[in-house]
C-alpha cells in the first residue's frame, strides 16, 4: 500500500491548511445496539422509563417501578441505568435509588438480579432487565439475600414482612434503619 | 561514507525482504531502494498504547525501517510497570509513559522520529486518526478497541463531512468522488489497515484488519468471553473465595462506607483500603489467599503480564505492518493466536466478517431528494426491497431523528416526522444513518437494526462548501 500512502500524503499537505473542523460524535456499536432496545421497549404499564439528560443521551436513564400487587403495591421505585459503550457485551449498570426493605436490594442500593451479573448474555435487553425488576417486587427471594435481615423475616414470617414493608415504605423505622416514604 | 556504510548493515535483515523478489509477496510489490525509502518517507504509524505491548512496538517497528511513528497513551509510568516496560527506568516513575517511550527509542535508533500523545483515544479528533497509514494497537481492552476499530473503520463511509474536508482548492471530482464503488467495496484510498495486538499472560494475538476487506472488530466482538462476575448475594452472604471477599469488599462494603464517593482503581489509597476490608472478611470467614496484587488483579481485572509474551505478540504485530506497508509478503490473514502455558501452541484462522456489520459494513445506499420529510422516508424504508422495515426508529451520528418507543421519546421526537431528512442531517449531501424496525419475511418478524448510506439528490458537493458558512 505504499504508493497509495506516498499520494495520501502529497494529499494531505494540499489540505493542510483546511481547518475549522466540527465535532463529531462517533456513535458507538453499543449506542446503536442500546438505540434498538430503547425503540423497541414494551414496558408493563407499572414501569416507566425517563431521560433526565434529554433525547439524544440514551446512555444513562431512569426506570420508576410501581408495583400494582404483592407486599411493595403502592410503592414508588426509581432506579438509574448506566450502560457502557461495549453494551451489550457488558450488562447494563443498575443501581436502585430508592431506599427499600427488600431481601434482594441492599440500602446501598445494590441489586441481586441475576442477569445483571452472572447470568448476563447480549441477546437480554433492557426490557428483559427491566421485567426481571419489576418481577423483584412482585416475587421477593429469601434464597438470594442483599438484606440479610429482610430475608430471614420474609422466610420464617411472612406476615410480619409485610408489616415491615408497609411501615417502610409509609416512611419510618424497620429496626434501626430508617426507610424515607415512597407510596 | 562511513555514516552510509553503517546504514546499510543495519537495514541488512530488512533489504532482504524488501530489496528482493519473492514467490510469497503481496499484490503491487515493488521491491528495490526505492521501497525502503518510500517506507521512511511516506509511511506514518500511530502506536495506541505505550504499555507493555507498547515499548516492544516502537522498538520493533523503528528497527523495521519506519521513520514516521506517533504513540498515545493517557497512563503515567508506575514501579510495577519496569520489569517489562524496557523503555522505563525507575527515576521515569510518575511521568507520562508515551513521552518517555517516544524519547528513549529516539535516543536508540538513530533517524526515526517519534510524537508523544499523552491523553485518552477519545481526546483526539477523529482526523488525528485519519492521518496515518496504519494504526497498530497494544491495548488491554475491549472498550478502547472497539473505539479505534469504530474510528478507523468510519472513514470507509463517508462519517467524515465532505464540506469540512474538502476546501476550495480540490477538485469537483475529488470532492464528488464516491467512497465505495458501485459493488459496495470500500475505495483502497479510504481503507485505514488496523494490527490489533493483545496479551493475556502467556498466550497472545495478533489480528489483522483491513476494514471492509476483512472482518473488523465489531464483526466478531461476540467471540470475547463474559467476564466473571459473582452473584452479590454470594457476596454478600456466602464468600467462598479470597475473589469473593475482595468484590465484597469492593462492590458492597466501598458504598455502604464512602457513600457518593466513586471507587478509583488506579487511587492506591483506594486500593488498600478495599485490601484491608478483604483481609477483614477473608478472617470472618476463615478464607485464605487476600493479598495485595490478588486485590489489584481481581479488582481491574489483571492477569500477571509475561514480558516475553509481549515481545512475540509485538515482533508479529510489527511484521504484519512491514508486511502491510510494503506489500513484501502476503498479510496474516487474519487472527493469530499464541499460548505458551504448556509448550508452544499457535495457530491463525480465518475470521469471516459480518457483512451487515454496523461498523465496517457499507450499509444499504439511498438515494433521494432533499425535499424528502422524515415520515416519507420512514415509509420508503418499509418498501425498499433491501430493507423491507416497518415501524423504522432513526437516528443520525448520535442524534435521535424518530423514535417509535417509549412514549416519552417518541413525543419529544414526533415533531421531526414533517421535517425534511436533509435539513435533519445538517444539510450534509450525504451520510450514514442507522434504522431500528421490524422486517417481516414469509410471515416471520425480526427486529432488525440496520445502516444507511443516505445521498441526497441534486446536492453539488462544491456548492454545500460554498454556502455551507451561511446555513
Amino acid at each position: 500500500m505504499i504508493r497509495l500512502f506516498k499520494v495520501k500524503e502529497k494529499q494531505r499537505e494540499l489540505a493542510e491548511s483546511a481547518n475549522g473542523k466540527a465535532p463529531i460524535k462517533k456513535q458507538s456499536a453499543g449506542e446503536l445496539r442500546l438505540h434498538k432496545d430503547i425503540s423497541e421497549l414494551n414496558l408493563p404499564k407499572t414501569c416507566s422509563i425517563s431521560f433526565p439528560n434529554g433525547k439524544d443521551e440514551l446512555m444513562n436513564f431512569e426506570v420508576t417501578i410501581r408495583p400494582d400487587e404483592g407486599y411493595y403495591l403502592g410503592g414508588l421505585f426509581l432506579f438509574t441505568f448506566q450502560v457502557s459503550p461495549i453494551y451489550p457485551h457488558e450488562a447494563p449498570k443498575v443501581k436502585c435509588l430508592t431506599k427499600v426493605y427488600h431481601p434482594n436490594i441492599d440500602l446501598e442500593g445494590n441489586v441481586c438480579l441475576n442477569i445483571l451479573r452472572e447470568d448476563w448474555k447480549p441477546v437480554l435487553n433492557i426490557n428483559t432487565v427491566v421485567y426481571g425488576l419489576y418481577h423483584l417486587f412482585t416475587e421477593p427471594n429469601h434464597e438470594d439475600p442483599l438484606n440479610p435481615d429482610a430475608a430471614a423475616v420474609l422466610r420464617d414470617n411472612p406476615k410480619m414482612f409485610e408489616s415491615n414493608v408497609r411501615r417502610a415504605m409509609a416512611g419510618g423505622y424497620v429496626g434501626q434503619t430508617y426507610f424515607s416514604r415512597c407510596i | 561514507m562511513a555514516d552510509s556504510m553503517a546504514q546499510v548493515s543495519r537495514s541488512r535483515d530488512l533489504d532482504k525482504l524488501l530489496l528482493r523478489h519473492g514467490h510469497l509477496v503481496g499484490p503491487n510489490f515493488e521491491p528495490g531502494p526505492d521501497l525502503r525509502d518510500d517506507l521512511r518517507e511516506y509511511a506514518s504509524v500511530l502506536v495506541v498504547g505505550a504499555g507493555g505491548l507498547g515499548c516492544e512496538l516502537l522498538k520493533d517497528l523503528a528497527l523495521s525501517g519506519f521513520r514516521n511513528l506517533e504513540v498515545i497513551d493517557m497512563d503515567r509510568i508506575e514501579v510495577s510497570n519496569l520489569n517489562r516496560q524496557f523503555l522505563f527506568r525507575l527515576g521515569d516513575v510518575g511521568k507520562p509513559k508515551a513521552e518517555v517511550a517516544a524519547k528513549r527509542v529516539m535516543e536508540r535508533v538513530a533517524g526515526v522520529n517519534i510524537v508523544p500523545h499523552f491523553c485518552r483515544i477519545e481526546d483526539k479528533e477523529l482526523d488525528f486518526y485519519n492521518d496515518f497509514s496504519i494504526i497498530v494497537l497494544g491495548l488491554d481492552s475491549i472498550e478502547a478497541r472497539s473505539y479505534i476499530n469504530t474510528v478507523a473503520c468510519g472513514f470507509l463511509g463517508p462519517l467524515i463531512p465532505h464540506r469540512v474536508r474538502l476546501k476550495r482548492h480540490m477538485t469537483t471530482w475529488q470532492a464528488l468522488r464516491p467512497k465505495y464503488n458501485s459493488d459496495d467495496n470500500p475505495r483502497e484510498e479510504t481503507i485505514k489497515p488496523m494490527v490489533d495486538g493483545g496479551t493475556e499472560g502467556f498466550k497472545g494475538h495478533v489480528r489483522v484488519i483491513v476494514p471492509g476487506v476483512t472482518p473488523c472488530f465489531e464483526c466478531t466482538i461476540w467471540l470475547f468471553p463474559p467476564q466473571v462476575k459473582f452473584p452479590l448475594c454470594t457476596l454478600a452472604e456466602t464468600p467462598r473465595t479470597a475473589a469473593h471477599c475482595i468484590e465484597y469488599a469492593h462492590l458492597i462494603k466501598w458504598d455502604e462506607v464512602h457513600s457518593g464517593k466513586t471507587f478509583d482503581p488506579d487511587n492506591p489509597e483506594h486500593m488498600q483500603w478495599v485490601y484491608s476490608e478483604a483481609v477483614k472478611r477473608a478472617e470472618l470467614f476463615g478464607i485464605p489467599g487476600v493479598t495485595y496484587s490478588l486485590t489489584q488483579g481481581v479488582v481491574k481485572n489483571i492477569i500477571p503480564a509475561i514480558a516475553s509474551t509481549n515481545a512475540i505478540i509485538s515482533a508479529a504485530c510489527a511484521l504484519e505492518t512491514l508486511k502491510i506497508a510494503s506489500a513484501c509478503s502476503k498479510t496474516l490473514s487474519n487472527y493469530l493466536t499464541y499460548n505458551g502455558v504448556e509448550g508452544l501452541h499457535t495457530k491463525v484462522t480465518e475470521f469471516v466478517k459480518d457483512k451487515d456489520c454496523l461498523v465496517c459494513g457499507p450499509g444499504v445506499l439511498m438515494e433521494m431528494a432533499t425535499l424528502v420529510t422524515l415520515r416519507e422516508f420512514i415509509s420508503l424504508l418499509e418498501d425498499h426491497p433491501k430493507l423491507l422495515l416497518s415501524r423504522a426508529s432513526v437516528t443520525h451520528r448520535g442524534k435521535n431523528l424518530y423514535m417509535q418507543a417509549p412514549p416519552v421519546l417518541e413525543e419529544m421526537t414526533r415533531s421531526n416526522l414533517d421535517l425534511p431528512l436533509f435539513d435533519l442531517m445538517d444539510k450534509v449531501p450525504k451520510d450514514v444513518v442507522h434504522v431500528t424496525g421490524t422486517t417481516s419475511k414469509s410471515d416471520k418478524k425480526a427486529s432488525s437494526l440496520r445502516k444507511l448510506r443516505i445521498v441526497f439528490k441534486g446536492v453539488d458537493g462544491v456548492t454545500d462548501m460554498d454556502t455551507a458558512g451561511g446555513a
